[in-house]
């Protein structure tokens, strides 16, 4: 039984969904040698990457491992002597390795096929051979479906040797087709898959831990199999059903991230395929459609993709350089040449964008380049005898540091070429200045593509007055819209702001018209891929693009770029006007009307009207076509602009059109950031929301918007910009031309049909309305303007109602009646006003508002006695308090919170923001402080040891549901004396929390923190906190295997956090959906049993906690409730600081308002544990682990399109699907983790240094360290901590010295006192959240490098640290500090982003930095040795500026520093400077960050006044 | 929003009061005029809370933090539509209304409510006098016609509301003015009368017709309305006043506090009185009985009539000053509640009970005993009356102010037959239609005797039901929340 297919097409799972990352590592002989040794050290690091890779339910099952290398030729002439075949030259023969049926007459079938497809190459098959394998080697879920294993040589025969690469692929092609069109049982041709095909490579890869890739595949045993290169992949599948053929590496390459563009690229190329044309191939460029297979991974595409590049006739770098291009539009110091190849090949296909370290190879050249941002490590070392050892880590390969010749790391968008013949490896600077000029490209550019000139005015008439309500009406604009968000982008060219969730209904549910954006729901990252910091980052960010007629992929001409270059998605009109008058350089528009007449005409016809349409003029040679809905009448009426858009966009890619053209959207509808978002998300290559520009105009012509029209104008622009950037951001996303076409989105409420025809490929899940019910409600808009009468004094738009509660308006289910209901109940503890409540919550018989209104109980069971169902008193300890941080409410309301949860035996949640460690000790009256739950967000603000070891869970936050995919801010006002203290930060500078975890860029990354934490307190649980969205039960998986103790499922619709308007409304789904997959994917994977799954989202009543308990839950999370128990009135300000009754404020006067009482909580969750035992009574369940996943226990409520006509379509039948696989395994938690701590070095360490720890005695103590000894000193930190806090032990007293290199994490959370000098390297995440102490690191006395010139530490070093000292004798990679708000360090070199986002602590860079120094600094002082006066070429001015190290007090800590760090790591380059000290001094250059400066000044004014 | 911490920047500071000293001289308005700063600061007091109770508090509906916002920016005429689109007559609101508005406004959790009534008074007047308050006759007309019986709150409200709709309406009212307790039963020192003549005029420039002295189901059969209208809308409120049949009643010098209040509405307006019914308090021992609304507008009335002292007596136990527990907000806050009138003068008890009337012909004194209120096991409240609490108060003038049971039932309601409800008001189903076709019935002949606002607001939605019967679909707003 195939667990994934089944919940795959009865449940919610989406199988797009799945995300694997991965260790990659490489050794090869750069002069080309081969050897079985290469091999045997590729496998080696394989093996050594172990941590990296994961295992599911059956621990000896690895998600799968691979190797990639050269041909063995002498292993085939062995074999050929040994089994009588005659084999031809090296390189004159295709080695084939084939994954078969297993059924031996099927795997006959396929062969023959093959057989028969190889003759009619004109090629032949020399032999078959079975791949030798020990089957005993593998795990037993592996061997359940492992294929038959095969290789085949063909002989080329006639076939040019120059061609033989590009006739092996479309033999592959055909093979390929032909094999799925043999009519094999689906099940039967899942199994078959060419790993490889080529003269030149060869792929032995499965359903294998790293270590038992040898141990399976007996060749890779054999001395005889040689090679000069070996690629090798762990893998780490967030699901466990593996299949033989996902494991990489795949033909040309192995990956570690992620394409969070795969859908729009696939979509372009599809389109592109009837337009290729290739000299190389000729006529069987027909047999290679479609280059990427369907279901095909994100990974898989690319490999597809670059081999279809390579195999027209591009080089391996060349086509690298324009998938994955750097940053090149906003970097100033990028040469001309460069920008003019991007920018060339940008006219030619869209980056595919997203984290990714790729190494790819095509036997005797390889390629290894990083995405722009630098998300992924990438380390690689070169010996003196020339092998080069590359990977995710460093320390993979021992290697005799006297052999070492240098040390390195990929930047981001950077690139590393080895050419096995040449046999030297060529750096990036080389590789690209090299291709940039093999063509002319700014010329090209200059003659042939076109860019506004500005000096058109828009012919359209100024709308105002009747004509603007018009088009409002007709586009349902609300009274409401315009006041809460096109005025705030009109006044300050923001997004606005609001806050504490949304408790409106879905747009499925909602008795309300609802246009057809609101049916759809952004996707954002989380956990396998990391968001975007689109502010701080902006510079690895783009809004520009061409449109215009692409034309054949594998040319260039000077012809391409016969295109428009457009700087913005946001046209205004008088741009929109020079676009449709264009013609010029072969780039035509015409302009294509979106309006219909409704009695001719249905909207049905009217979109295939509109679909001919532009197919014709695109086939006439149009290259931009403007969708227009001008000129609206009374028997004139728009298509939905998003209809007509996604329409037109998909019938193009069918008609194999799309890339001729380049759609332009003129339409009064679009105004808010999301339908801006849509649009290109599906096609649009740029709007004109003309309706949106008047709206502003208009506001400002009436004096309610501030700034002339003009300057309105221009602000709603610049918001609608930066909102769209954000959106890609939260998906990962850089460019909007990967955006364009991509589909970040899932429907949730539209019907299959409906979304099949119009927005294919979109997930949809729950059913819902179609064209029907969208083209009533646009009926009736048009009716409104144009049929209906008048009424004086009634408003001219509806009021709204979404984002606050109208009487009339959208439903809320926090209303006045809810709100006054939940507080009295629970003050006076009634029973009878919270079962008003309660029924007010749960009766949606009127008003449909959530989706579990939409559910019954099963009764059919018996029930029991409510005396018989476990007590109240159990079930409270299943209920958490939501994660609101001290900060975003005030102090009273925070400690509330916890003394009642601690009361009875609940969780509360720190928040974001740590916690002051008076609440770790008990009150007088035994009452508790202390919140249980203890977040580490991406702030990682008083994340301290002492913090850590007292927490009873320790929650990452991924992402919440109020804004999930973006970071946070708490403004200097809001940061006090107390909050700042207990941040460690300085009051009253604002604190920035990054989008991403820094030190979480994928899955294996989660693992690594998950273990972190672990160490730090073993005795915590650790919780990972996610967000609904389609393929969070995929990631659940994930989080499951990779060790979290806790899965949170949130939903889009809770979340009191200030966040953009837009995310409350338009981000993630419903718990319900969510919980429901989470569910069935660990059921289906057998990972259930391991992890205790939360929800949370808007959960009031027992109800609501039975059917999350039904559909999977164990534990129960509820905080807006919690809160307006507490005398929140959803004011929703709490991002003003000016909430009225005291919870949302550090404002002192409005703090003493605060009138809530730990008992009121007591009594709510009291009231909501009784509901549940008689929902529980009548169910006949006596426990809450007898109800957790009982699917079968829910059913879709009855005739649902009584409630209202819209709910008809609504079927839930998947989400309520139990899983077969229920049947076998455990539905609920029944075990712990095993966390592998019992390997820990440190568990050695606190048995070492016990006395040290209880006696604060001094010790040394020497060690050799390897690479998987990761997270080192945190579990002896998190000791020390129980015992003496975050004091520590006094200076020096526990002294460790190192031998090797570390492995990640090295350092974590470092308490005071703790002293570690190591000799060697480290890799990422080093002194992360490091609080004292002091490390060092150094090379090897044997080493002969210069440390200053290469990277001996990873990446995200010093991340969240609070105290302590680094010196590092060595360079360091990207965003060194990271967040540090009190660790002191001296390096010689650093990477990008270093000290981003820090807000306290001092940092010393001797030599070399990054770009985007100090982006989102609001805190401590770095000094940069500048000697050459460049660094503010790389200096992000944002928050800090530049200064000369002038004051006494500077000098004298920098001095202090740079002597520490010579004594520490004996420096050549400290020692020169402090000898050089007078004349040195002025080289360097002093960061100080604007908020801080004056923040400190005020403070020495305050201390000379007294 | 205004200004986010302007709750916490500004103290409620309404329009002063002009001093009790003078004002009795005169029956003008009680309010000084209010400077715009002032203005602007107590709209800026406005939190434009997520979830407005006061929205929901305000039977109308008022959109209040929107045109809070807009004052506060100094948009009035923005202000004024918002107003106008959930309230016909917000002149009359923003002067008479005991703005249950305020009373749910979230502030006054733990601060002073925001002068919502206040503020809707001045939008008001603003709107008159820069003419954006003006006749807004329909487009089209429907050709169908309503008559509206009863020219109150609600009748208004409704005939207004219908001619938007493009009905032809026509308003009759048995008195010889239109505005039924606006224009005859409030005194003028709360609401002038030239501010409700200006809205009957604009009114009629819109099209409706008013028919005055006509007096429906008495002197005019109601047969007519059924052959000349397509709906009839009975809007005739709750006149039947509650008696006190004790000994002495009949006695010369003890009166409803209608017949007192319109009479010297009447007298205000240059009618004249014939003197052997003049009721007079000058000079006069003045009781008034009830605590209430009512009861207050007779104290102002006879303090300004020259009343030598006067009493107000309630049946009912004196309100605390602060909510009790069992009265949270937002609801209705059952407190000691203060009009005006009380600042010029009387004196209040409470927990009496009026035992008898004493006199020769004319009312000489009343005898009253002290009650107590205590609860039985159902919590209920029953009164007993205190042993030897009997006592007399000397008065030459009774005022009974204890409210009205229903509306009268001879004439109108028995001609046309409707159905009553147990209470003996207008029985309606939710379409607002009585038991007799084509005849719909609202405001306090449906719910009894309740506030202005909440006779516009039934006014409104009668309308509405009309419209949509006459219709078969309505453009006009539902005021009732659609689930309540």
């Amino acid at each position: 039984m195939d667990y994934l297919k089944d919940i795959a097409e009865n449940g919610l799972y989406e199988p797009s969904t799945e995300h694997d990352a991965c260790g990659v590592g490489l050794v090869a002989d750069i002069n080309g040698q081969k050897s079985h040794g290469i091999i045997r050290e590729g496998l080696e690091v394989l093996c050594n990457l172990h941590h990296r890779g994961a295992a599911g339910s059956d621990p000896e099952t690895g998600d799968g491992a691979g190797i990639l290398i050269q041909v063995p030729h002498e292993l085939y002439v062995q074999d050929s002597k040994d089994n009588n075949y005659t084999l031809p030259e090296a390189g004159h023969y295709g080695v084939g390795m084939v994954f078969l049926p297993p059924k031996k007459d099927l795997a006959e079938n396929v062969k023959a096929i093959i057989n028969k497809t190889v003759d009619n190459a004109n090629m032949s098959i020399i032999t078959w051979r079975r791949v030798p394998t020990n089957g005993k080697a593998i795990g037993r879920d592996a061997r359940k479906v492992q294929p038959g294993i095969w290789q085949f040589l063909v002989n080329k025969n006639d076939i040019d040797i120059t061609t033989l690469e590009q006739k092996l692929y479309v033999l592959r092609k055909q093979i390929e087709s032909q094999i799925n069109n043999m009519g094999l049982p689906e099940d039967q041709l899942d199994y078959f898959y060419v790993s490889s095909l080529s003269s030149m490579t060869l792929v032995y890869k499965g359903l294998l831990l790293s270590e038992q890739v040898d141990q399976f595949y007996l060749d890779l045993q054999n001395d005889t199999t040689t090679s000069a290169l070996a690629l090798v992949h762990s893998r780490f599948s967030t699901n466990t059903l593996g299949h033989w053929k996902l494991a990489h590496p795949y033909r040309y390459l192995a990956h570690n991230g992620e394409i969070n563009t795969v859908r729009g690229n696939i979509n372009w190329m599809k389109s592109r395929e009837p337009q290729f044309a290739s000299k190389v191939l000729g006529d069987d460029v027909r047999e290679i459609s479609p280059v990427t297979a369907e279901g095909a991974s994100d990974t898989a595409s690319f490999d597809n993709g670059l081999e279809l590049l390579l195999m027209t006739g591009r080089t391996l770098d060349h086509s690298l350089m324009m998938m994955i291009p750097e940053a090149w539009e906003q970097n100033e110091s990028m040469p001309q040449y460069k920008k003019d190849f991007y920018k060339y090949h940008a006219s030619i296909m869209e980056p595919w964008d997203g984290p990714a370290m790729i190494v790819a190879a095509d036997g005797k050249r390889i390629c290894a380049v990083l995405d722009r941002n630098g998300l992924r490590p990438f380390r690689y070392t070169v010996t003196k005898s020339g092998k080069l050892v590359m990977s995710s880590e460093t320390g993979v390969l021992s290697i005799k540091p006297s052999e070492i010749e240098t040390k390195g790391r990929l930047q981001p968008g950077r690139m590393f070429l080895v050419d096995l013949e040449e046999g030297r490896i060529i750096g990036d600077e080389e590789v690209k200045e090299t291709l940039s000029n093999t063509n002319p490209y700014a010329n090209w550019l200059t003659d042939n593509s076109i860019e506004l000139s500005g000096g058109v005015s828009s012919t359209q008439p100024n709308l105002n007055g009747e004509a603007l309500l018009r088009t409002q009406k007709i586009y349902g604009y609300t009274e409401e819209e315009i006041r809460m968000l096109l005025t705030p982008m009109g006044n300050t060219a923001y997004e606005p702001i609001g806050s504490m969730g949304n408790d409106a209904p879905l747009a499925i549910l909602s008795r309300e018209h609802q246009i057809l954006y609101n049916y759809f729901k952004q996707l954002f990252a989380q956990v396998t891929n990391p968001p975007l910091d689109a502010i701080r980052e902006e510079l690895v960010t783009s809004i520009s693009g061409f449109i215009g007629a692409q034309r054949n992929l594998f040319e260039e001409t000077p012809e391409h770029c016969n295109q428009l270059w457009l700087q913005s998605p946001i046209l205004d009109n008088d741009q929109l006007q020079e676009i449709k008058q264009l013609n010029d350089k072969g780039v035509t528009s015409s302009t294509i009307s979106m309006l219909y007449n409704p009695v001719d005409s249905d909207l049905q016809t009217a979109i295939s009207d509109l679909r001919n349409i532009v197919i014709n003029e695109v086939k006439s040679g149009t290259s931009i076509v403007v969708l227009s809905d001008r000129g609206i009448s009374d028997n004139a009426i728009p298509i939905p602009t998003l209809l007509a858009t996604a329409a037109t966009h998909h019938e193009l890619i069918k008609a194999g059109l799309r890339t001729k053209v380049g759609l332009v959207i003129e339409s009064g509808e679009p105004r808010e950031v999301m339908h801006m978002c849509l649009l290109i998300g599906y096609g649009a290559g740029a709007i004109n929301p003309y309706g949106a520009i008047a709206t502003v105009r208009d506001l400002s012509e009436q004096n309610i918007l501030a700034s002339d029209p003009t300057t309105v104008e221009h602000n709603y622009i610049k918001a609608a910009e930066k909102g769209v950037l954000k959106v890609m951001s939260k998906m990962g996303i850089s460019t909007v031309q990967s955006y364009r076409g991509a589909q970040i989105f899932e429907a949730v409420g539209l019907d299959d049909e409906f979304v099949d025809a119009y927005f294919t490929g979109t997930p949809s899940r729950i059913g819902g309305v179609g064209l029907k019910t969208i083209e009533t409600e646009s009926i009736e808009r048009h009716n409104s303007v144009f049929i209906d009468t008048e009424i004086a004094a009634n408003r001219d738009l509806e009021m709204g109602g979404q984002y606050q509660w109208r009487r009339n308006g959208e439903f809320h289910q926090w209303n006045p009646e809810s709100i006054s209901k939940l507080q009295f109940a629970a003050k006076t503890n009634s029973v009878q006003i919270y079962k008003e409540f309660s029924k007010l919550a749960d009766d949606q018989t009127f008003y449909a508002a959530t989706i579990r209104g939409l559910l019954d109980f099963n009764n059919s069971s018996n029930s029991i006695s409510v005396d018989s169902v476990e007590p109240a008193s159990e079930i409270v300890k299943r209920f958490a308090t939501g994660a609101i941080s001290l900060g975003s409410i005030s102090r009273e309301a925070h400690e509330t919170l916890a003394i009642a949860m601690n009361r009875i035996g609940g969780r509360s949640n720190t928040g974001e923001g740590g916690e002051d460690p008076v609440r770790y000790q008990l009150d007088e009256n035994g009452d508790s402080r202390n919140s249980a739950i203890k977040q580490v967000a991406s702030g990682r603000f008083g994340v301290t040891p002492n913090y850590l070891i007292n927490a009873t869970d320790l929650q990452i936050k991924m992402a919440q549901g109020a804004k999930p995919g973006e970071g946070g801010q708490l403004p200097g006002h809001k940061v006090d004396d107390y909050i700042g203290k207990i941040r460690n930060t300085t009051p009253g500078v604002e604190l920035i929390s990054p989008p991403p975890h820094h030190d979480i860029y994928s899955i294996e990354d989660l693992a690594q923190l998950i273990h972190d934490l672990k160490n730090a307190n073993p005795e915590a649980r650790v919780q990972v906190k996610l967000v609904s969205e389609v393929g969070v039960g995929t990631i659940a998986a994930g989080v499951s295997k990779g060790h979290g103790d806790v899965v949170l499922i949130s939903g889009h619709d809770g979340g009191t956090g200030a966040s953009p308007e837009s995310s409350i409304k338009h981000a993630g789904t419903p718990w319900e959906i969510g919980l429901a997959e989470t569910q069935q994917v660990l059921v289906a994977n057998d990972l259930r049993s391991r992890i205790v799954v939360q929800t949370d989202g808007q959960l009031k009543t027992g109800r609501d906690v039975a059917i999350a308990a039904l559909l999977g839950a164990e534990e129960f999370g509820i905080a807006t409730a919690a809160l307006i128990v507490n005398g929140c009135i959803m004011l929703k300000k709490c991002h003003l600081n000016t909430c009225s009754v005291g919870i949302a404020t550090q404002d002192p006067e409005l703090r003493k308002k605060f009138a809530g009482k730990p008992e009121y909580l007591i009594n709510y969750f009291y009231f909501v544990a009784e509901e549940l035992r008689e929902i529980m009574a009548s169910l006949g369940l006596a426990t809450v682990a007898e109800m957790v996943g009982r699917m079968d226990m829910l059913k879709q409520k009855e005739n649902i399109g009584d409630i209202h006509p819209k709910l008809a379509g609504i079927d839930l039948s998947k989400l309520l699907y139990m899983p077969k696989a229920a049947k076998n395994v455990e539905i609920h938690c029944t075990n712990d983790q095993d966390h592998g701590l019992d390997h820990a070095l440190d568990k050695q360490l606190i048995e070492v240094f016990k006395e040290s720890i209880n006696d604060k005695k001094s010790k040394t103590v020497e060690l050799d360290i390897f690479n998987y000894n990761r997270t080192f000193g945190a579990m002896l930190s998190g000791q020390i901590a129980k015992k003496h806090g975050d004091d520590g032990l006094p200076e020096d007293t526990i002294n460790i010295k190192l031998n090797g290199s570390a492995g990640q994490s090295f350092g974590a959370f470092l308490s005071k006192g703790v002293t570690i000098n190591l000799l060697g390297d480290t890799n990422d995440y080093l002194a992360k959240g490091m609080a004292g102490g002091k490390i060092s690191i150094a090379p090897p006395e044997s080493s002969t490098f210069k440390p200053e010139d290469n990277i001996i530490i990873g990446n995200v070093a010093l991340y969240g640290a609070t105290g302590g000292e680094t010196y590092i004798y060595g360079k360091g990679g990207e965003r060194f500090a990271v967040r540090n708000s009190g660790g002191k360090a001296v390096i010689e070199g650093v990477g990008d982003h270093c000290c981003e986002y820090m807000t306290g602590g001092t940092v010393v860079v001797l030599g070399e930095t990054g770009r985007n120094f100090a982006a989102g600094m609001s805190g401590g002082i770095a000094y940069v040795y500048d000697k050459d006066k460049t660094f503010h070429t790389r200096f992000n001015t944002g928050l800090a500026d530049l200064e000369e190290v002038t004051s006494s007090e500077d000098i004298d800590t920098l001095k202090q520093l740079i002597s520490n760090h010579k004594l520490e790591t004996g420096s050549e380059k400290a020692t020169h400077l402090l000898d050089n000290w007078k004349n040195e001094i002025s080289n360097f250059k002093k960061v100080m960050p604007r908020d801080f400066k004056r923040v400190l000044e005020e403070r020495a004014e305050q201390a000379t006044r007294g | 929003m205004g200004k986010p911490t302007g709750f916490i920047e500004f103290n409620r500071e309404p329009p002063d009061r002009r001093d009790p000293r003078s004002r009795i001289h005169d029956y003008d308005e009680f309010y000084e005029t209010w400077s715009e700063q002032a203005i602007q600061e107590q709209s800026g007091r406005c939190m434009d809370c997520a979830v407005p109770f006061c929205h929901t508090g305000c039977p109308l509906g008022n959109v209040i933090p929107e045109f809070n916002h807009q004052v506060y920016l100094g948009n009035w005429e923005k202000a004024t539509e918002v107003l106008l689109s959930t309230n016909n007559f917000p002149e009359f609101t923003g002067r008479i209304c005991p703005a249950p508005c305020e009373a749910a406004c979230v502030l006054s959790i733990n601060n002073d409510p925001v002068t919502i009534e206040y503020i809707e008074k001045e939008i008001a007047e603003r709107g008159y006098e820069n003419g954006w308050i003006k006749p807004q006759p329909p487009s089209e007309r429907t050709g169908k016609k309503v008559a509206v019986v009863g020219s109150g709150p609600s009748g208004l409200a409704a005939a207004q509301q219908l001619n938007r709709a493009g009905h032809y309406v026509t308003v009759y009212e048995r008195a010889e003015k239109i505005g039924g307790l606006l224009m005859l039963g409030i005194p003028d020192f709360k609401l002038e009368k030239h501010i409700v003549e200006r809205k009957i005029d604009l009114m009629q420039k819109e099209g409706i017709n008013f028919v005055t002295n006509t007096n429906v189901g008495v002197d005019y059969d109601v047969q007519n309305l059924i052959n000349d209208f397509d709906a009839i809308c009975l809007t005739g409120g709750s006149t039947e006043a509650r008696d006190l049949p004790v000994e002495g009643r009949n006695l010369e010098g003890v009166h409803f506090a209608m017949e007192y209040l319109t009479q010297q509405n009447r007298l205000l307006s240059g009618q004249s009185i014939p003197k052997d019914e003049l009721i007079n308090a000058e000079g006069k021992r003045v009781i008034i009985l009830g605590g209430g609304d009512t009861g207050a507008d007779c104290l102002g009335t006879a303090i300004r009539q020259g009343a030598e002292v006067v009493h107000q007596f309630e049946l009912l136990p004196e309100p605390p000053e602060e909510r009790p527990d069992g009265n949270p907000w937002p609801e209705w806050p059952r407190v000691l509640r203060s009009s005006p009138a009380h600042d010029e003068g009387g004196l209040r008890d409470y927990n009496i009970l009026t035992k008898q009337f004493v006199g020769k012909d004319k009312l000489e004194k009343l005898q009253a005993v002290r009650v107590e209120w205590a609860p039985d096991e159902n919590g209920r409240y029953n009164m007993s009356e205190v042993p030897d609490s009997t006592f007399d108060t000397d008065a030459e003038l009774v005022l009974l102010a204890m409210g009205f049971i229903h509306p009268e039932h001879n004439g109108l309601l028995d001609q046309l037959g409707v159905e009553l409800d147990d209470r003996g008001n207008v029985k309606v189903d939710s379409n607002k239609m009585t038991s007799v076709p084509n005849v719909f019935a609202g405001g306090d002949m449906v719910r009894g005797q309740s506030l202005v606002v909440w006779a516009i607001s039934e006014g409104r939605e009668v309308a509405r039901c009309i419209d949509e019967h006459l219709s078969g679909a309505t453009h006009l707003p539902k005021t009732f929340p659609i689930i309540s």
